[in-house]
């Protein structure tokens, strides 16, 4: 048996009993940029949500939510390590990069995910917790081992795991699914496609050479911009459900109506593109601007909810 | 048994996750003391001896 000289003793093969990963690794298995959406949609849900909460216990049940975020990242990197080894994107993840074994990342993510879900359910409610534990599982589960590899509409199904943690943030206050909530994910959702072929369209080659059928690989580049201008007006109409829904105010209402025709026309340009272009500065434009509006819509959700909260205003 | 000499940098990243781990065990241990007195409440330090 292979022993290191100090306390890693008793360990089976040598190759299993030294780690290169550092502490940074580790947390580069969370996907810390998913998990700062994460974080910060789930925040506007808690936040937005009838009803109160303790600081202290909102504070944990955004910890656990996000923990069960990064659990659910470290599981699809431990999945996806094969193909993250093709592509320039993902390369340099702690597995491919072989800092991490598989196997560590496996136990990593599997011991996140147990451990989120029983603190939010022992500290929170348990709704929330069976909440977090189904968004785990579509992620890890239904998006990375089945939808990502066999069909050009994953990113479309698999986005309501990246739409989940509003919904699971207002179940911490209310115990409750709610037509509100359901509205706040369905802006996550439907932003999802446009923003992640906006991303396929610039990287497309990336993910033919790693042999994953996203929309502009199957169906061709006209098809895809198509459908991104189809979900940018979704999208836009969903942004100012808020205020049609009467749970957000005016003014958040005109914001979203800006933020939405803005994401209309970088989609527009995006359509206007002509196929086989290769710098393809529209697509990168649109993705960059994708970002900018879920963190705008959302931030301006969360100012609507705290004045109306705190000052009693509706504006 | 054969020995393994850890490299330098392995140690460097030993330590790392060490220090990590401690740093989360330690929050940890603070977050469930604070989360029994929100739940239980501070009436739990009036019981009698």
């Amino acid at each position: 048996m292979a022993m290191t000289n100090e306390h890693d003793a008793m360990t089976a093969p040598a190759s299993a009993a030294v780690l290169d990963g550092d502490a940074r690794d580790f947390f580069a298995l969370l996907k810390p940029r998913v998990m700062s959406l994460v974080v910060f949609t789930a925040l506007v849900g808690l936040l937005m949500a009838p009803g109160e909460i303790h600081p202290v216990i909102g504070f944990i049940a955004i910890l656990a939510i996000a923990v069960g975020g990064g659990a659910s990242g470290a599981l699809n990197m431990w999945y996806d390590a094969d193909i993250d080894l093709l592509m320039g994107r993902t390369a340099k993840r702690p597995i491919p990069a072989g800092r991490i074994s598989s196997e560590t990342t496996l136990a990593f993510g599997l011991f996140l995910s147990v451990f989120s879900v029983a603190t939010l359910g022992l500290m929170v409610n348990w709704l929330s917790a069976g909440l977090l534990a189904f968004t785990i599982f579509f992620y890890a589960v239904v998006y990375t081992m089945w939808l990502k590899r066999s069909t050009p509409q994953n990113i479309v199904i698999g986005g309501a795991a990246g739409a989940f943690p509003p919904i699971i943030g207002w179940a911490c206050v209310t115990n409750s699914i709610s037509l509100e909530s359901i509205a706040l994910f369905a802006i996550v959702f439907l932003w999802t496609p446009a923003h992640f072929w906006a991303l396929a369209l610039f990287k497309s080659e990336d993910y033919g050479r790693a042999g994953v059928p996203m929309l502009p690989n199957v169906a061709g580049e006209r098809t895809t911009k198509n459908q991104i201008v189809l979900y940018a007006v979704l999208t836009a109409i969903s942004g100012v459900v808020p205020t049609l829904m009467g749970f957000a105010g005016i003014a958040y209402g005109v914001i979203a109506a800006v933020l939405g025709a803005a994401f209309i026309w970088y989609s527009i340009q995006v359509w206007r593109m002509p196929d086989g272009d290769k710098k393809m500065i529209p697509a990168k434009k649109l993705f960059g601007y994708s970002l900018l509006y879920l963190f705008a819509i959302f931030t301006a959700l969360l100012v609507d909810a705290l004045v109306a909260k705190f000052f009693g205003l509706v504006v | 048994m054969d020995e393994v000499e850890l490299t330098e940098q392995q140690k460097k990243a030993r330590r790392s996750r060490s220090v990590a781990l401690g740093v989360v065990l330690a929050v940890l241990a603070v977050m469930f003391y604070v989360v029994t007195i929100i739940k239980v409440g501070p009436g739990i330090f009036d019981r009698p001896m």
